[in-house]
């Protein structure tokens, strides 16, 4: 993530920045509630979930070490589109999204590499989800269905 | 080329469409296998089709081990056979993984689906001589926690401390508290170093081709990257044609081949 951004702008961006702890169990944000901030997970495991009637929360996703969770502050509205909560005992680093934003507004050159870091997640976050989507270990010998 | 015959002395189910079966020599047995070899299985009266060998290959006796998923004809034939059952065994045969090559290196095990039978032996041959080899580490991914096989012996090797065990699922169930995501996940965030990492990737042809990629991009050489093809066969020795993939015949040149070789070969076509 700090690829191409210079002295200057580490110091800022650490200046948004800093470490969190989350207990097991504990949620992070809830789908649909305003979107602020961004965790970079050091230690744990965070589950994406998404709350289906009849289900409860389905977990859809799993990010751990080195992943980032939280990236819905970007586009406006800025909503969570799924929730979020800690499997196990999480350390994370928080961004304040707000500073981030202002920054990267007021700054291009501060803007840009945030923006590609982020694209660079997402796109990363996108192709697993298509492997996934093509269910690949199903049997062949099954109609192809999604258990989902 | 005549098949050896075989009883089967045990059947465990490991998934609602997978089963692992121990077999024993009627008469002849077939010549010891390396890991990643394979054979061809016979199932009387309805065909023949190759299957890896998923036994521990330190085990010095005549018996035979393999997992078979049923597919179809054959595979649902063999998969559904009992104890006392008479099949037909030819082989070894193919080129394997070749543990060896990771010796003093990081053994990198990344197992898709039943792509983890294939694989077992190769666990099983470094647990077995583990001072020669430095980390050893299982990425295994499935459909969901249900579907892994082996799923005592994953319970075990994730207890253990010599080995890191990662698994992975494309869809949650309500008491699964481990991980969902594609087995690419893992493989972009394990803490590796890929100069020292030689690879073993089994799972369907996709995965294996997103873990290969995964696995350059983070510097791992794609000569020390082991993937093995699946290609229809029917001789299994090199003589009919039928697993040609560009200039391989699959079951003589593989079924284990460098991503180095296999990359721009994935995308073609089966004859
Ligand atoms: C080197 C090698 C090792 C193998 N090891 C194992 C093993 O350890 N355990 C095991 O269960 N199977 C293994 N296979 C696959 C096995 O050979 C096939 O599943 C079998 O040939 C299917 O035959 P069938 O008559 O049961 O089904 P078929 O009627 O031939 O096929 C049924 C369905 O399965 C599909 N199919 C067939 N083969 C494959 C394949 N290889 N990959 C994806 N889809 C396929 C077909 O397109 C069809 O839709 C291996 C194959 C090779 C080449
Ligand atoms: S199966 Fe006949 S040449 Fe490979």
């Amino acid at each position: 993530m700090l690829s191409g951004l210079s002295p200057t702008h580490i110091a800022v961006l650490s200046g948004a920045a800093k470490e969190v702890t989350f207990a097991a169990g504990e949620r992070l944000f809830h789908e649909g509630a305003p979107a602020r901030g961004c965790w970079l997970v050091q230690r744990g495991c965070v589950a994406v979930d998404a709350a289906i009637p009849g289900r409860g929360p389905v977990v859809v996703q799993t990010v751990g070490p080195g992943e980032v969770v939280g990236w819905s502050w970007l586009i406006t509205p800025a909503k969570w589109h799924f929730g979020a909560i800690s499997v196990t005992p999480t350390v994370a680093v928080e961004l304040d999204t707000d500073q981030l934003r202002a920054f990267a507004e007021h700054d291009p050159s501060f803007g840009y590499p945030i923006a590609v870091a982020m694209l660079t997640m997402v796109l990363d976050r996108l192709q697993t989800t298509r492997a996934r989507l093509l269910d690949l270990y199903r049997n062949p010998a099954d109609v192809p269905t999604s258990p989902l | 080329m005549l098949p050896a015959r075989y009883v089967v002395t045990g059947r465990t189910a490991e998934t609602a469409d997978s089963a692992t079966l121990r077999l024993a020599p009627v008469d002849r047995p077939i010549p010891r296998f390396q890991p990643g070899q394979f054979t061809m299985l016979y199932a009387r009266g309805v065909g023949e089709i190759a299957v890896s060998i998923s036994g521990d290959p330190s085990v010095v006796d005549t018996s035979l081990t393999q997992t078979i998923r049923a597919v179809g004809a054959v595979s649902r034939a063999l998969h559904a056979a009992q104890p006392g059952t008479v099949v037909g065994v030819r082989g070894p045969y193919g080129v394997g993984w070749q543990p060896s090559l990771a010796w003093e290196r990081d053994a990198l095990i990344v197992a898709g689906g039943v792509g983890l039978a294939p694989l077992r032996p190769v666990v099983l041959a470094v647990l077995a001589q583990r001072w020669r080899y430095r980390r050893a580490i299982l990425v295994a991914g499935a459909r969901t926690p249900r579907e892994f096989l082996y799923s005592d012996e994953l319970k075990w090797w994730s207890s253990r401390e010599d080995m890191a065990v990662e698994l992975t699922v494309d869809h949650a169930a309500d008491d699964w508290t481990g991980q969902v995501g594609f087995v690419t996940q893992p493989l972009s965030r394990l803490p590796l170093d890929p100069a020292a990492t030689t690879a073993f990737i089994c799972g369907p042809e996709p995965m294996m081709r997103y873990s290969a990629e995964t696995l350059l991009r983070r510097g791992v050489h794609a000569d020390r990257i082991r993937i093995s093809l699946e290609r229809n066969m029917q001789c299994g020795i090199g003589q009919c044609g039928h697993c040609q993939l560009g200039p391989l015949l699959v079951c003589r040149d593989g079924p284990v081949v460098d991503y180095a070789v296999a990359a721009d070969l994935l995308s073609v076509r089966e004859l």
